[in-house]
């Protein structure tokens, strides 16, 4: 049956020079708990780690390369693929990037919906990194009760933009539909249901001598360590550095928003469970404040401006500028002017930012993106020795890496 | 000696059931599929929520299994990348035979909307494949049913494992 | 006459473009007094020869001379507070000026300011490492060494960290088209069949919209059946597309007349 390949087992070109009391280990590319395509090649003295090389680029895709041969609304939906837990996120701050570039004005329903929409993304992977990290370590229920929550956030949005996982729900300019009859009600509903069951975790997991045992004193990074690995989002907050993009420099409604940033100086990975429980409660508060905003705003959702954005479709079926507007966008696409752009933003694992070069094409020059997992996995080579093997697993879980964001 | 003579061909209310070999390997094989979890990219969101709560795989009697040696259905769900092919082709071969492969998104079945450098363009050039799932990302329900179309599949072929040959896409 | 394309940038390109078009320019602001940019370009101009500086869209862009990156970053973060450096990359100008662009995007949390260092480098020449400086710069200069081929000077470990090892060429250069060379084609039928496989396994298929008619496993027929897996010969033959002779509706000579202003 088994057709003849040449492949040979994969040892014979490691990167270490190996002393006889050691062992190297192979950890992935593919093993259940490595979140992804994660190869970890350990370096073994008994069952500590003497020294970790983590191997990335497993899931690859040209992201960067992509943008450069795509026009800049067409990129968008390949967006929704890097950070693929919370899609509008990403969506989001490429958006973001290309609104400063042109100088852009959303109009305010929209920058509710889209507010809405992060932040019911930041609940969706933080019960995802919950659940996933609860499976790491070894407690199922924590996996199933989580998931179960994370299906009704998914309806919410799947009932808005009709996708469960890739939504394109933001376009550059605004969102592209208002919210659905009774939508904000579900909603309500959901917020209010939430936080019972975010304390069902808690119960669960908090003082769970187990639990405690496996995340205390494990995965450590030391302020000057997260700075210096350039760590963001949780990571940085969990070694006691209060830096939370939507604080500090915010976008859309954040600035006008009651929020907490919730800080941790326990710097290990406990402290950062905590930290992302305490996140979900305080997205479940700022959507609070958002349902009442949404009725007092006017219902215009796209940016008007012709140069770079098409006209709502009733003008472009009635009103022959438009038409011709719309055409030319859609075929040639927007010209955004000359110039560089770096726009941060909070996404759930940390600073996620577009950085765009511009030469007055309707193709980006140059499009990096600054994916906060990349650098959570670089301090994997760092943080990692010195550890049990068992907890190998627990600090990847802990440090939330998703592998569309870091290869690209 | 008389009242215990048993008349096999007409069995009326006694617990005998005839049938071939083969419909019972099959039986055998189709109601107990264990896929492997290979989560390669978005698609493998999906397929962890029909493992979880709300799908609950588990009724169709699908676990998901670590290893390659215990499972039977290898579930190829996201992107493949060049620099992994060779570690899908690698657990391909690891996995005891019979053995089954789902392509499980756009991404795997065409290379999708990647059409770059970096991608394999089909897992099919890697591996001979049996469904094809279409979707970016299929939802949890198209996955079950494509299970269901695999148990479908599997109840055609013949028990002896050496008499199907696979396809061989070019 | 066939159309030009130039060999030294294959990526998109616009499909047309007005003859009087300019495209415009993102407002470059100066540096504004009194500032917490001012006090960094003073220190900035204290240390290095600072070639441009300018602000644009309410981020610092310093221009420096490559020599002189880590001298400009031991500033930021020792005098400036930059204590985080957010990313590091390269932008490929090889086509235009025969050179990399290098930028350092830099983040002071206390004041939640940004900077932007900028250096141009020729092609060939390397770039001194600033891993001793920030250690985020381990895997982004690994990534950028394999994604242009920017040598760094004295990093850990320079080896390519996205693509595989024996990678051919540099993916985000402009010379290297999107759906890649002879070798990325090649890549996995090589790594797991052999060259010899090549034929077996065929090319690479990139048209996503293409329909092969005699493929009877991927495709049913609409009309009379074909077995599942049937070879292209077993139950037909191969026909050329046809097109239908037979008009349907004539409309040159048809009594209607369409438009009655004639």
């Amino acid at each position: 049956m088994q057709e003849p390949n040449k492949l040979k087992p994969f040892f014979e070109n490691l990167n270490f020079e190996r002393d006889d009391n050691t062992m190297v280990i192979n950890f992935g590319p593919q093993h259940p708990s490595a979140h992804g395509q994660l190869r970890l090649v350990l370096e073994l003295d008994g069952e500590k780690v003497v020294k970790a090389y983590p191997d990335i680029g497993y899931l690859h895709r040209g992201v960067e390369k992509m943008a450069e041969n795509m026009i800049y609304n067409e990129f968008l939906p390949t967006t929704d693929r890097l950070d693929y837990i919370a899609s509008t996120s990403n969506n989001y701050a490429f958006a973001l990037s290309v609104e400063r570039l042109i100088g852009l004005e959303v109009p305010r329903r929209a920058q509710v919906i889209r507010t809405m929409l992060l932040e019911l993304n930041r609940i969706m992977s933080h019960l995802f990194f919950l659940a996933t990290h609860a499976l790491d370590v070894g407690a199922m229920s924590v996996f199933l009760y989580a998931f179960r929550e994370r299906e009704f956030a998914m309806d919410l949005v799947e009932d808005y933009c009709g996708a469960r996982l890739t939504h394109s729900a933001v376009r550059i300019g605004g969102v592209p539909l208002d919210l659905p009859a009774g939508w904000l009600e579900q909603l309500s509903t959901y917020i209010d249901k939430l936080p019972e069951q975010i304390k069902l975790y808690e119960d669960l997991l908090t003082e769970n001598r187990i639990w405690k045992m496996r995340l205390e004193d494990v995965g450590v990074v030391t302020p000057e360590d997260a700075l210096s690995w350039g760590c963001t989002g949780v990571l940085l907050r969990g070694s006691g550095i209060q830096y939370d993009v939507r604080k500090e420099e915010p976008y859309e409604l954040y600035g006008e928003l009651d929020f907490d940033i919730p800080v941790s100086d326990r710097n290990d990975s406990y402290g950062r469970y905590r930290l992302y429980m305490e996140e979900m409660k305080e997205s479940v508060k700022i959507l609070r404040q958002l349902i009442p905003m949404h009725r007092k705003t006017e219902p215009q959702i796209m940016a008007h401006n012709p140069k770079y954005i098409s006209a709502p479709k009733e003008e472009i079926m009635t009103q022959n500028y438009a038409l011709m507007q719309h055409f030319v966008l859609v075929t040639q696409g927007m010209r955004p002017p000359k110039g560089t752009v770096y726009a941060p933003t909070e996404s759930p694992k940390g600073e996620l930012g577009f950085f765009i070069r511009s030469e007055g094409e309707p193709y980006a020059y140059r499009l990096k993106i600054r994916a906060p997992s990349f650098f959570h996995t670089g301090i994997l080579q760092h943080i990692l020795p010195g550890t049990y093997l068992a907890d190998v697993v627990a600090i990847i879980g802990n440090t939330n890496i998703v592998f569309g964001e870091v290869d690209r | 000696m008389a009242q215990h003579e048993v008349n096999y061909a007409s069995t009326g209310g006694l617990p005998v059931a005839l049938t071939t070999v083969d419909k019972l390997l099959n039986w055998g094989r189709a109601n107990s599929l264990w896929p492997m979890t290979y989560g390669l990219a978005c698609c493998a969101i999906e397929m962890m929520a029909t493992g979880a709560s709300r799908f609950d795989f588990d009724r169709m009697g699908v676990i998901f299994r670590a290893s390659p040696r215990q499972s039977d259905v290898l579930i190829l769900a996201g992107t493949l990348s060049k620099k992994h092919s060779e570690f899908a082709r690698r657990l391909y071969d690891q996995m005891p035979d019979p053995k089954w492969v789902i392509s499980m998104g756009s991404c795997a079945n065409t290379g999708g909307m990647f059409n770059t450098y970096a991608t394999v363009q089909g897992v099919d050039r890697i591996v001979p494949v049996d469904i094809y799932l279409p979707g970016c990302a299929p939802r949890p329900e198209t996955l079950q049913y494509a299970v269901m179309m695999l148990q479908k599949k599997i109840n055609r072929e013949s028990g002896n494992m050496n008499k199907n040959t696979k396809q061989r896409f070019v | 006459m066939r159309k030009y394309t130039p060999k030294d940038n294959v990526q998109g390109k616009a499909k047309y473009t007005d003859r009087f078009w300019v495209a415009p320019r993102v407002p470059r602001e100066s540096v504004e007094e009194e500032s917490h940019f001012a006090a960094v370009y003073q220190a900035m101009n204290e240390a290095v020869e600072v070639l441009d500086a300018y602000v644009e869209l309410g981020q610092l862009v310093i221009h420096i001379r490559p020599e002189e990156n880590i001298a400009a970053l031991e500033v930021l973060k020792n005098t400036c507070d930059y204590a985080m450096c957010s990313e590091l990359s390269a932008i490929d100008y090889l086509a235009q000026d025969g050179e990399f662009e290098v930028f350092y995007q830099m983040l002071n949390l206390k004041k939640a300011k940004r900077t932007r260092l900028l250096t141009r480098i020729q092609e060939g020449q390397a770039i001194e490492s600033i891993v001793p400086l920030y250690a985020m710069a381990n895997f982004a200069e690994r990534e950028m060494y394999d994604m242009f081929g920017i040598t760094v000077n004295n990093h850990p470990y320079l080896k390519r960290i996205i693509m595989p090892e024996d990678w051919v060429g540099y993916p985000l250069r402009k010379t290297y088209p999107l759906q890649g060379d002879e070798h990325a084609a090649w890549y996995e039928v090589d790594k797991i069949f052999g060259k010899e496989h090549r034929d077996v396994i065929g090319p690479e298929n990139r048209d996503p919209g293409r329909i092969d008619r005699y493929d009877s496993q991927r495709f049913s027929r609409v009309g009379y059946e074909v077995p599942f897996g049937a070879e292209h010969g077993e139950s037909e033959t191969e026909q050329p597309i046809e097109y239908s002779k037979q008009i349907l509706v004539n409309y040159t000579t048809g009594s209607e007349v369409l438009d009655t202003r004639k």
